[in-house]
């Protein structure tokens, strides 16, 4: 029987050959993602900009400008009306008011919800999400420190795990992904919202996840062939571990797939985050992770224990290397 | 590595085996569901308001009202206590959330003093007080401690939780989830409730019901003004159309608790909706005093500081019962009725945060939430099939394995899923495959380097245990984040996260290195497709 072999057994793909495209590429989508979001922002939900968000279910496809017209003939500001599905499930987004109070904002809800059984008899209303000012502050205020500590947390337990230059590259890799997720909600204008930052957290774990995997060999590697360059090596672990970056990667990327093909569309923002997430995470565990730390100095002397003996063994190690490649 | 005796093999198969019947009674079907013995109905799954259908309501309490309401209480205690003591009092004043009032006669002021020492408790360990005394002269001030008003909130934020525990089931055979959640706030959650505009009427309603004397002396310039003469006041009456208000006077004939029932009923003589109340003793007595010495004059049914219904005593009341009108509709009196019943708020509370989900949109979302986790299960199963081999078999019954345990392990918890908990779920059946993969990669790079197969394979297992556990750390660091910072859903999707981390490492570590030592002890294998 032939196994698939997404990755060739042997590789020796010369990574490093293409770090300047790599550099190029991160930057390109870097700068893009912060431009994206200086200029559009992030379109962000009822959870962190207060309002209302209510799913209605039609049972025949509403005339979205008639809606439109009904709802906003209601005095509740701008409302935002969209699909959301298919043209039989409209979601209906009111913002909140400037220093509204909370009977201003529930008395808002009920009235839409009423003009919504008025004219369209039949209409389910299948969701109302309504948020303070108050409240939306508190959970914006608690989703940037959960991703502040998920990434600083992280980011230590790879420094403690390994060396600084590890929990550095790690941080780093980490910000670039994050920073090129979030430029995508900002380009797609796709709600911002809880199901977001969980989608931001998974990909936080999961990043680095792989980025661990890699340095683990990275280290194995280190110790093992001490007389190698630390670029040469550097590739060797990368190839050494590609196959299992791309297969396991691979399998999340088919079981998200899944989820974002036939799953529920509520979840939508969660699953399409994960989704870029995770191709944005293989491909920096392949660059940016690792070359990161060639300008951070990790080099053959990082995971060697620090006593005069070894350090003399080393030396002797060395020079014979030196010899060897002078011959 | 590959050493299993035979203990440990029973041991593993063991809790493997009643992992999964831990879930068994989460994915039968409620009809089977429904026959099994109540212990094993309650190793259950519970799902998360998403899916189920329901109402979540965030409640802050007014903590302004608690400090205000001691305060009036202070100041109505002062009173009646230094016109017992024939103790002259003038300047009372509540500014500046402190009460202060002036002993006329000095050679009273140690009496005062005294007894305004003597209120309150103390609070908590130390020997904090909740009220602070001073006197400046003959002027006294009494403020109330944060330490005093932190244990008045408390303690009404409690009441208010049994309160709308009673409110809501009147309502009926919901399964309310009430919560405090930090100082002044409590999460109601009502799975299955269609339309939450009932309850958050019943909720939001304070349901202070007072009967006061009307104060017919006050004329209308002052009415207009809103300056009440001494021992009045000035309420918006609600019957009298737009901006009406109606003086009356400050002391209640008949307070809320002194309330034994209400009920909904209809006015025999015209039929409209009319809330019937039945006094207490206490009560009954005290409004048959009150009736038979003002027959002919009008008094104020006061609700949450509004005038309902302000009618005249025909008659000496003496029943102990009473009936009040105002533009009712059946449900609006039925409300009021509940919210007599279960006695008033003690605090204000609004509602600060709403989601409510149909019980439609919750079965969609389960339902196209099982087929995308079967699909993806399937999909990830055959693309590891192709990819390993033999090997993927086993890596494929840790899968299914893992599925089963995670739904197992939630169910021993009773934890809660949501919506994106079945993501959580879905993802997890991916990223449980790491482990495999992980391992699978390295017994590969083994045969390549020439060892024999079962060195290769044990070998395998030793170098990639530790990628394994720090792997799966990160993935644990990030979930445990996610479930100490987030709300609701989120949680649920992080407790997926977290279960699906330590069963998937359970099942590919422990459970298919079992399984290919088994296999490999049996077959000799001399050479291996992998």
């Amino acid at each position: 029987m032939r196994l698939l072999k997404l990755v060739p057994d042997n590789t020796n793909i010369d990574f490093l050959r293409w770090r300047m495209f790599a550099i190029l590429f991160s930057l390109a989508l870097l700068s893009a993602s912060v431009f994206f979001l200086a200029t559009r922002g992030l379109n962000l939900g009822v959870d962190f900009s207060g309002g209302q968000m209510i799913h209605v279910a039609f049972q025949q496809p509403p005339q979205l400008d008639e809606l439109r017209e009904r709802i906003a003939g209601i005095d509740v500001g701008e409302p935002t009306i969209q699909e959301f599905g298919s043209p039989r499930e409209i979601s209906i987004r009111i913002p909140r008011a400037e220093d509204e109070t909370v009977e201003q904002a529930n008395a808002i809800a009920t009235r839409v919800r009423a003009a919504i059984t008025e004219h369209y008899p039949g209409a389910r209303i299948d969701s109302v999400e309504t948020v303070t000012g108050k409240i939306s502050e508190e959970l914006a205020w608690d989703g940037g420190l959960s991703l502040l500590f998920a990434m600083l947390g992280v980011a230590a337990y790879i420094w403690i795990r390994f060396e600084w230059q590890f929990g550095i590259g790690g941080l780093v890799s980490l910000i670039h992904d994050f920073t090129i997720v979030l430029g995508f909600y900002s380009v797609t204008q796709i709600d911002f919202s809880l199901n977001a930052i969980a989608a931001l957290l998974t990909l936080i774990g999961y990043s680095l996840n792989d980025t661990v995997v890699v340095y683990d060999r990275i280290r194995e590697n280190l110790r093992k062939y001490r007389k190698m360059e630390i670029e040469p090596l550097l590739n060797l672990s990368v190839n050494e571990t590609l196959s299992r970056t791309i297969n396991t990667n691979t399998a999340v990327l088919l079981a998200i797939t899944a989820l974002l093909i036939l799953g529920p569309d509520v979840i939508y923002d969660l699953t399409i985050g994960i989704f870029v997430g995770v191709i944005i995470g293989t491909y920096s565990s392949i660059y940016v992770a690792r070359f990161l730390l060639v300008p951070f100095g990790v080099g053959p002397d990082s995971f060697v224990p620090k006593d005069p003996v070894s350090r003399a063994e080393r030396g002797a190690g060395r020079n014979e290397g030196f010899d060897g490649a002078q011959v | 590595m590959l050493n299993f005796p035979r203990w440990k093999v029973w041991g593993i198969s063991l809790i493997c085996a009643l992992a999964v019947l831990l879930g068994v009674p989460s994915l039968l079907p409620p009809s089977v569901d429904a026959h099994l013995p109540a212990w094993a109905q309650r190793i259950h799954i519970n799902l998360g308001l998403d899916l189920a259908g329901g109402s979540h309501l965030l409640l802050e309490a007014e903590t302004g009202d608690v400090a205000r309401q001691r305060l009036e209480a202070m100041e109505e205690l002062m009173r009646t206590e230094m016109r017992r003591s024939r103790v002259g009092v003038a300047e009372v004043s509540t500014a500046g959330g402190q009460l202060s009032f002036l002993v006329r006669d000095p050679a009273q002021l140690d009496t005062a003093l005294i007894w305004a020492r003597g209120q309150g408790q103390t609070v908590g360990i130390g020997a904090q007080r909740d009220w602070e005394v001073d006197n400046e002269g003959n002027r006294i001030t009494m403020r109330q401690t944060q330490g005093g008003l932190d244990l008045a909130i408390d303690q009404a934020m409690a009441v208010a939780r049994e309160v709308i525990d009673r409110r809501i089931n009147a309502l009926g055979t919901l399964e309310p989830t009430i919560i405090r959640q930090g100082t002044s706030r409590i999460v109601v959650q009502v799975p299955g409730l269609q339309d939450p505009e009932a309850l958050k009427a019943l909720i939001g309603r304070t349901a202070r019901l007072e009967f006061k004397l009307v104060d017919s002396t006050v004329t209308p310039e002052q009415l207009q003004s809103g300056r009440a003469p001494v021992g009045s006041q000035i309420l918006p009456y609600a019957e009298g159309g737009q901006g009406a208000r109606i003086a009356v006077q400050r002391r209640s004939i008949i307070t809320g608790d002194m309330i034994a029932d209400a009920q909904q009923a209809f006015d025999p003589t015209d039929g409209t909706p009319v809330v019937t109340i039945r006094f207490d003793s206490n009560g009954s007595h005290r409004f048959a005093r009150v009736t038979q010495e003002n027959v002919n004059k009008p008094f104020a049914i006061i609700l949450d500081n509004v005038v309902i219904s302000a009618p005249n005593i025909q008659e000496p009341i003496m029943g102990g019962s009473a009936q009040i009108r105002g533009s009712f509709t059946v449900d609006s009196a039925n409300q009021l009725a509940i919210s007599l019943r279960s006695g008033r708020l003690p605090v204000e509370l609004n509602v600060v945060e709403e989601r409510t989900v149909g019980p439609e949109l919750g079965a969609d979302s389960i339902r196209l939430g099982i087929i995308a986790s079967i699909a993806a299960a399937l999909v990830v199963m055959i693309f590891i099939l192709v990819t390993y081999g033999p090997f993927g078999l086993f890596a494929n019954a840790a899968l299914v394995l893992n599925g089963l345990m995670i739904v197992g392990v939630m169910a021993f918890f009773n934890a809660t899923l949501t919506l994106p908990g079945i993501a959580g779920f879905v993802l997890t059946l991916g990223a449980a495959v790491d482990a495999n993969v992980i391992i699978n990669e390295r017994i590969r790079e083994e045969l390549r380097r020439g060892r024999k197969v079962i060195d290769a394979i044990e070998n395998g297992w030793k170098e990639a245990s530790t990628a394994i556990l720090d792997a799966n750390i990160t993935n644990t660091i990030a979930g445990a984040l996610m479930f100490y910072f987030g709300s609701g859903p989120i949680r649920g999707f992080a407790v997926v996260l977290v279960i699906g981390i330590i069963t998937s490492a359970f099942t590919a570590i422990t459970v298919a290195r079992m399984m290919v030592a088994i296999w490999a002890r049996r077959t000799r294998p001399k050479a291996l497709v992998l």
